[in-house]
């Protein structure tokens, strides 16, 4: 398929991206900080709640359902992952590989089904 | 040039015009909603404006620093660097042009073409998310988290529908190389001609993932004051707003990139332009291109209303995720019947 | 060279970052840095050309894996979250468990062979080799692994939709 060498070298350039993006953030965060006027007082750093005195706290447990779909998606993501080596090689696996990757996609359905009869994903 | 030198020259350019265009698409978005609106729009700084985007990062940056006493300081930092980092990852991977050379030295446009570049792209996609939901928590605020909640359930969902519509053209195509896809859109027709399906649903899913309008729910004025950036003040703010656009920026040039052919554009080899020539011209195809989906994004934004969480959720999970699926059981059968398989 | 100073950059980062998900008070923290932890195993496994293997390990387990864990751990009330008094007789046996854990891993890593094997090409991690692998050779465990997929999401919506039937 390819040429037997390492492509190592290809990443360095995303390393050196990143690095050029974090200076960026990193002066700007410090010049923000540096140059903007400093009056701290109680009631501006006060969390904002629209005007009225704060109630309770924000870290309060929050609907299951934000939940489920974090689990679905792990679940999917992985499915669509796999599905990529697959796709690269579609004209040389052939119609083998065609049925193969139905098989698979049949199953994902019947899963994706059953999430939607068990209304798993509706928001009341 | 030492090689390694021209590549930080490189990453140094591609990071500037991605900075440079997020500014001036705030101008620009400004002038095209004023313009939606029969207004003037920003006018004051400079002709037509256009220095409006300077003076607003100026501000940002001389505007006083607020940390939340509640907050957790660090993690609040943190979330909008994160955010912002991600943001400028992608640009990385994107063919900019074919190629210069000068003194027979050939100049790269794409920074680099790593073999498993659209990976790569769902990769950063991916980790993206975290920015918002760090900033979100770290601020403690109700409000706030109720956006992150939303902004990362919205961006998981239309994740699985963008991975999927990207299978069926890497099945057309047989390579996760940007710069390899780009090439064999030269002189055929562009990929949106084969995947059409898959270009609106990655269409759809661009928009979802830069929590544009008309799925802008992350940020609702109406119902959670700012969303997850509530409490943010200073360039912090401005890191969120700005990471925005450089995120609508790079999903334009990725959807040119991957659908309407890159660089390429119609009849470019009977234009008489040779080398170098061709290759600014191409750059600059791209670049129109790229205003094009640009201008999209935004007149949708100015034209549409916006979802509600439900439809949101429905149509990610139960119309577009499907959708994907057909498109690639369609796929695979016409490649199947018309023989282009091994 | 460089590749070696990568790796023992990589693997300073990957045993730091380890720790600091066990040390740090604040769970946000700890799934900050098992990111962090993920992402250098990520970038070893560019260092050994399996390239494939680097990108899923940073879209499903940096990207996908760890932004339900960070679900979990907002979920949980934090503000209640007193130091928890563990017994002496818990610490005790989590000493010895996780003693008898490092004698297997030890013991794996004494018998593992050095160096790569052979007849193995370089290149066996790309994507395009991948694939070939997977899906001529490995076509039952592939196809075993999706219906572990749907059992795993029949199980997650069974259990919280548990309540309306």
């Amino acid at each position: 398929m390819n040429e037997n060498t390492s492509h190592l070298s290809e990443y360095v350039p995303i390393v050196i991206m990143a690095l050029v993006a974090l200076g960026f953030v990193v002066t700007t965060m410090i010049l923000t900080h540096t140059l903007g006027p400093k009056r701290p007082s109680k009631v501006k750093d006060d969390t904002f709640e629209c005007g009225i005195p704060v109630i309770g706290n924000a870290r309060s447990p929050f609907s299951i359902k934000y939940f489920l779909v974090a689990i679905l998606f792990v679940l999917f993501d992985v499915e669509v992952i796999f599905m990529y080596p697959w796709a690269v090689n579609f004209k040389e696996l052939g119609a083998f590989g065609l049925w193969e990757m139905f098989t698979f996609m049949g199953l994902m359905l019947v899963g994706l089904f059953y999430i939607f009869r068990r209304k798993a994903l509706d928001w009341e | 040039m030492d090689p390694i030198l021209y590549t930080i020259l490189l990453c140094v350019i591609v990071f500037g015009i991605s900075l440079g265009a997020a500014a001036y698409m705030t101008w620009g978005e400004r002038k095209l909603a004023a313009v939606l609106q029969d207004r003037v729009g920003p006018s004051r700084a400079g002709p037509f404006g256009l220095l409006q985007p300077i003076a607003d990062g100026i501000k940002m940056i001389f505007k006083e620093e607020m940390i939340p006493t509640h907050s957790n300081r660090w993690l609040f930092v943190l979330g909008p660097c994160f955010f912002m980092l991600t943001a400028c990852m992608t640009s990385v991977v994107i063919p900019w042009g074919s190629g210069l050379t000068i003194n027979d030295t050939f100049y790269r446009m794409q920074v680099t073409d790593i073999n498993i570049g659209l990976l790569y792209l769902l990769g950063v996609v991916s980790i993206g998310v975290y920015g918002i939901m760090i900033g979100g928590w770290a601020s403690n605020n109700k409000y706030s988290l109720l956006g992150a909640l939303r902004a990362s359930s919205q961006m998981i969902s239309y994740e699985v529908a963008m991975g999927l519509s990207l299978i069926a053209l890497v099945m057309t195509t047989g390579t996760l190389q940007l710069g390899e896809i780009v090439r064999q859109q030269d002189g055929g027709f562009a990929n949106v001609v084969y995947q059409p399906l898959g270009f609106l649903i990655f269409l759809i899913c661009a928009f979802a993932e830069t929590n544009r309008a008309p799925f802008d729910l992350p940020e609702t004025e109406s119902e959670l004051v700012g969303g997850f950036h509530t409490e943010y003040s200073s360039m912090k703010l401005g890191f969120f707003l700005f990471a925005e656009y450089i995120n609508m920026f790079i999903s334009s040039a990725v959807m040119a990139t991957l659908y309407f052919g890159g660089y390429n554009f119609p009849f470019q080899h009977e234009l008489g332009l040779e080398g170098n020539a061709l290759a600014i011209v191409q750059s600059l195809v791209f670049m129109l291109k790229i205003s094009g989906f640009i201008f999209l994004f935004m007149w949708i934004r100015w034209t549409l209303p916006r979802f509600r969480y439900d439809q949101l959720m429905n149509l990610g999970w139960k119309i577009l995720l499907p959708l994907a699926l057909a498109n690639i059981f369609i796929t695979g059968l016409v490649m199947f019947f018309s023989g282009k398989l091994g | 060279m460089l590749t070696e100073y990568t790796f023992w950059f990589l693997s300073f980062l990957a045993v730091f970052s380890a720790f600091a998900v066990i040390l740090s008070r604040n769970p946000v923290h700890s799934v900050l840095y098992l990111i962090l932890t993920f992402f250098s195993i990520a970038g070893h496994y560019f260092l050994l050309n399996a390239q494939f293997l680097a990108a899923v390990h940073i879209i499903v387990y940096a990207g996908a894996i760890m932004v339900l864990f960070l679900y979990v751990v907002m979920m949980l009330n934090l503000n209640q979250a007193e130091p928890q008094r563990t017994s002496a007789w818990a610490k005790f046996l989590g000493a010895g468990a996780a003693g008898i854990l490092m004698l297997v891993m030890i013991a794996v890593i004494r018998k593992a062979e050095q160096g790569t094997p052979a007849g193995l090409p370089v290149n066996a991690g790309t994507v395009e080799n991948l694939g070939i692998t997977l899906y001529r050779d490995f076509l039952l465990p592939f196809e075993l692994a999706s219906v572990l997929f749907l059992g795993a999401m029949v199980g997650a919506v069974y259990l919280s939709k548990k309540e309306i039937t």
